[in-house]
């Protein structure tokens, strides 16, 4: 078995306001910085001890499905690499 | 008739509802999450708080803990359910409910009184009210707006899934009238069954004349059913 990290990153869908990112993206311009958008997300690192890499990515996967993400208004990828 | 009140670590209307739901005549009892449901319970509320300090998302966590399946089985047998406020975003993360109740668009924290607009007079919790009638109640939430897809919030609709709608003193739904940016003003929905619903705004906090108002009391009453 190895320990692989697994970055699960969950995001608003497109579409879905998003008041806090919107307010930041504000501040930024009120300091004089130029964007066009603003989107936040939140990312979770799992250490998760596992036969494969694909394997680490299923579990992450299923964590998001029943936890991390909410299906309604987010959506999620996950990523893994082998932990340091 | 007992209704169980469900406590978990950071609820904190849950006193106030036992106290709101006992002026009405009811038995009702405070249950720590952990206890699992007692036998005789006849109605189960979701109250109001901040359970496991909103971390993640208002509700995921408490969605996730063992008595929700026990909630859900009791619902799924025709146990009358009400969540209030944290009450209602754990009953959407579990599922009980459809959509979700997320960031005020105003990103604040907002505690007021609001109006809203009986939308279906034609569920436990509404049969107290007339289709149309204007209620007062208190809201105290920073995750108050009601999001889900445009496709499902149509079929709520067409199946008249939607308790209240956020409105003016009049009646009037307005966007000045919507707190928190819910659409399509959406305040409080049915589940699967009538006896199942969820809203943000407080009844039990509207259900003692000593208090002032008690618009919130037909919501209770609903238990009754």
């Amino acid at each position: 078995m190895t320990v692989y990290t697994a970055t699960v990153t969950v995001r608003l869908k497109r579409g879905v306001l998003d008041p806090e990112a919107e307010t930041t993206q504000h501040s930024l311009e009120r300091l004089g910085f130029e964007l066009e958008d603003l989107r936040s997300a939140d990312q979770f690192e799992l250490d998760i001890d596992a036969a494969s890499a694909d394997e680490a990515a299923d579990r992450a996967a299923e964590m998001a499905e029943r936890l991390l993400a909410n299906p309604t208004i987010h959506d999620y990828d996950v990523e893994v690499d082998q932990a340091e | 008739m007992t209704i169980a009140v469900i406590q978990f670590g950071g609820s904190n209307c849950d006193r106030d509802s036992v106290r709101a739901l006992e002026s009405l005549g009811f038995e009702a009892e405070l249950v720590w999450h952990e206890d699992g449901l007692p036998g005789s319970v006849e109605g189960i509320m979701l109250p109001g708080g901040f359970s496991y300090g909103d971390y993640l998302r208002a509700g995921a966590m408490a969605a996730r803990s063992p008595i929700m399946q026990e909630v859900k089985d009791a619902a799924d047998e025709g146990t009358p359910v009400l969540g209030v406020c944290n009450g209602a975003q754990i009953g959407c993360e579990s599922s009980l409910t459809p959509g979700v109740f997320t960031t005020n668009e105003s990103a604040r924290f907002q505690c007021e009184h609001v109006h809203l607009r009986v939308e279906n007079a034609d569920t436990p919790w509404t049969n107290h009210y007339e289709e149309g009638d204007v209620v007062e109640l208190p809201i105290a939430h920073g995750e108050g707006r009601y999001e889900i897809t445009d496709e499902r919030l149509e079929e709520l609709e067409a199946n008249d899934r939607i308790l209240f709608r956020y409105c003016d003193p009049d009646g009037a739904v307005t966007p000045e009238a919507n707190p928190n940016g819910s659409k399509h003003a959406v305040a409080g929905v049915t589940g699967a069954g009538d006896h199942v619903a969820v809203m943000m705004p407080h009844p039990e906090r509207a259900s003692l004349a000593d208090l002032g108002r008690t618009d919130g009391q037909g919501v209770l009453e609903g238990f009754a059913e």
